[in-house]
């Protein structure tokens, strides 16, 4: 078994690897060896800015940087920075159309023992309803740091979502895989039924999927690690040749990628969609695995939902 | 500044009045009172102090100004225009569906403007983040805001000040619009931010509080806060809100509301009739230039 990578230890590593560009600011508002920032920090401490315990600040001023010509990135947890950060964004990054980047650490359940306060269940949803916000969402260490690397070469507001568990490194070894900003990549092809999760729920669905396969279920599986712009033609095309979808978040069930494609569907092509996320409730503190199991982020219910889609059809 | 100077910036600030008024009457709305106190900066920072080139707008060297209190559109805007940024005509589609220029200030498509802003608090800090890029990179331009003294209950305005005294931004410089009327009513009624120089010295800046209509006292104040080393400077100008006519003088409702007849009548004589008095001034300034 490979070793386990959190994303954002990935995210940390890769933006301390691509930051030589001197165009790029780093901005922390007091989480640096949380977020990841502090590979940065420690390789370019004069392009490193800690702003102290305050997001909206920090926000505004990696905005302040990029009117300058910059590449500002700014760190904080999901809860933090696309929580309360979300009028910042919203006005002096998105609606200027600013080169900064967004990001938030820690995203989702599997904070774990923080509880509720820090376990960000909405922030795809919030970020996506902004105009022009792109919104990514890797799976595993290797999509981050090639995400990131995407992110880099794309001007303009972005929000990118890490998490704070060791996962799994498994896009390296499935063969075919590439990224692309705003493309869905396609894991596993299949007939019956398809499963478009993100982030942490992909490695979770592709265990699912070998169950499903293992019942003689034909499961398609995509990575969407872009929410927005959201890959609508894999979406179709899935619809269309599989005729049932499965949403897998770590995220609440309303406003994030089970919504988005349900959106796509609904305008094009409609289709059974089964929804699995975090029921719109609150979470609390616990194990991260636990949580998964208690939130229904599990591959039985992926598996569960993949059944009851098909039977829909 | 000799008097002749002197006696053209506020010719330049009557006739920003002047031009915002006629604005927001064609446009139908728009803040007057908060655009009417800060004229007079307005016309020190764009005609006099600011290192700036209205045929390259995106200069990267230029001095930059945040417009925090982002409502400030019919001043600020006619500002721009009458410096060359833009035609003056184009102030006549203000706030139109079809026009650039929006009804808050905005940095996409008007150019000059070197932020967006509306949602009060946040252009302290964008301001902070352009004169933080400068000390990094190594450049020389100076950052000017504008924030409204109700705005300063804000919050974020109170991070930014902690955040640019801590990093030493000596390349900026705040002016606060203290006119001491909000939408609701007299700050000191709503949410009193007094003393507001002790807090900004609190925070490791300078703080001076000067008359925020007089024009060789706002070029002064921003004298001494270039001379000044290791701080960001605060200037507090005591101003009126609505400047310029009795019409709109320290009246709470035009914050935001739209005059009647009689009240654009009453501001348009007034103004204008400051105006006259001014170029009156000033060319008798220059004949005894002459004469002397």
């Amino acid at each position: 078994m490979s070793e386990k990578i959190s994303t954002r230890v990935a995210y940390g590593k890769a933006l301390a690897e691509f930051g030589g560009d001197e165009n790029i600011v780093v901005l922390d508002a007091d989480l640096a060896i949380c977020t990841m920032s502090c590979y940065f920090r420690d390789k370019y401490p004069e392009r490193y800015f800690n702003m102290g315990i305050a997001e909206a600040n920090m926000i505004d001023v990696a905005a302040g940087f990029a009117t300058t010509g910059k590449t500002a990135f700014c760190h904080s947890f999901a809860s933090f920075t696309a929580g309360r950060g979300y009028d910042q964004i919203r006005q002096s990054i998105a609606y200027p159309n600013l080169n900064v980047k967004v990001v938030g650490s820690h995203a989702g359940l599997t904070v774990g023992e923080d509880g509720a306060t820090h376990q960000c269940i909405e922030d795809l949803s919030l970020m996506r309803t902004i105009p022009g916000m792109t919104v990514i969402c890797p799976c595993d260490a290797n999509e981050a740091r090639l995400a990131f690397k995407a992110m880099l070469d794309y001007e303009g507001p972005c929000y990118f979502r890490t998490g704070r568990d060791d996962l799994d490194v498994v896009t390296d070894k499935i063969e075919g895989y590439r990224f692309e900003l705003g493309k869905g990549s396609l894991l596993k092809d299949g007939s019956d039924v398809t499963v478009i999760a993100t982030g942490l729920m992909v490695q979770i669905a592709l265990k699912a999927c070998e169950i499903l396969e293992k019942e003689g279920i034909s499961v398609r599986l995509i990575d969407m690690h872009t929410i927005k712009p959201l890959d609508q033609e894999i979406i179709l095309k899935a619809a269309k040749e599989t005729g049932a979808i499965v949403t897998a978040e770590e995220h609440n069930v309303i406003g994030g990628l089970g919504s988005a494609v349900s959106e796509v569907l609904a305008r094009n092509y409609p289709a059974p969609v089964e929804m699995v996320g975090v029921e719109d409730v609150f979470g609390r503190s616990g194990h991260s695995d636990e949580l998964l199991v208690r939130y229904g982020l599990t591959k039985e219910h992926i598996v569960e939902c993949a059944k009851r889609a098909i039977a829909r059809k | 500044m000799n008097s002749a100077k002197k006696k053209e910036l506020e010719i330049t600030a009557a006739k920003i009045r002047i031009k915002a008024l006629e604005t927001v009457r064609t446009a139908g709305s728009g803040h007057i009172g908060g655009s009417f106190s800060i004229a007079d900066i307005l016309a020190v920072l764009y005609f006099d102090k600011m290192n700036i080139d209205p045929a390259d707008p995106k200069w990267e060297d230029r001095d930059r100004f945040v417009l925090s209190k982002g409502h400030c559109t019919p001043t600020a805007y006619t500002t721009l225009a009458m410096r060359g940024f833009f035609p003056v005509e184009d102030l006549a589609t203000f706030r139109n569906i079809d026009s650039y220029l929006s009804g808050h200030i905005e940095m996409k498509h008007v150019p000059g403007v070197d932020m967006s802003a509306g949602s009060l608090g946040q252009g302290v800090s964008c301001a902070v983040g352009m004169a933080l890029s400068a000390k990094t990179y190594g450049k020389d331009y100076t950052t000017y805001a504008i924030a409204g003294d109700g705005e300063i209950q804000e919050g974020q305005i109170w991070e930014a000040a902690m955040s640019a005294g801590f990093y030493h931004l000596d390349n900026l410089i705040l002016f606060v619009d203290y006119n001491g009327l909000q939408l609701d009513g007299r700050l000191t009624e709503v949410m009193d931010p007094s003393p507001i120089d002790e807090k900004f010295r609190a925070f490791g800046w300078n703080a001076l509080v000067i008359d925020g209509h007089d024009v060789e006292a706002i070029s002064a104040a921003i004298d001494l806060a270039k001379a000044s080393k290791g701080k960001p400077t605060a200037i507090i100008a005591k101003t009126v809100k609505g400047k310029g006519t009795t019409a709109f003088e320290d009246k709470v409702q035009f914050h935001g509301s739209y005059p009647t007849e009689e009240e654009f009548e009453i501001a348009f004589r007034e103004l204008n009739e400051n105006l006259a008095r001014l170029e009156k001034e000033y060319a008798d300034i220059i004949s005894g230039e002459r004469k002397g």
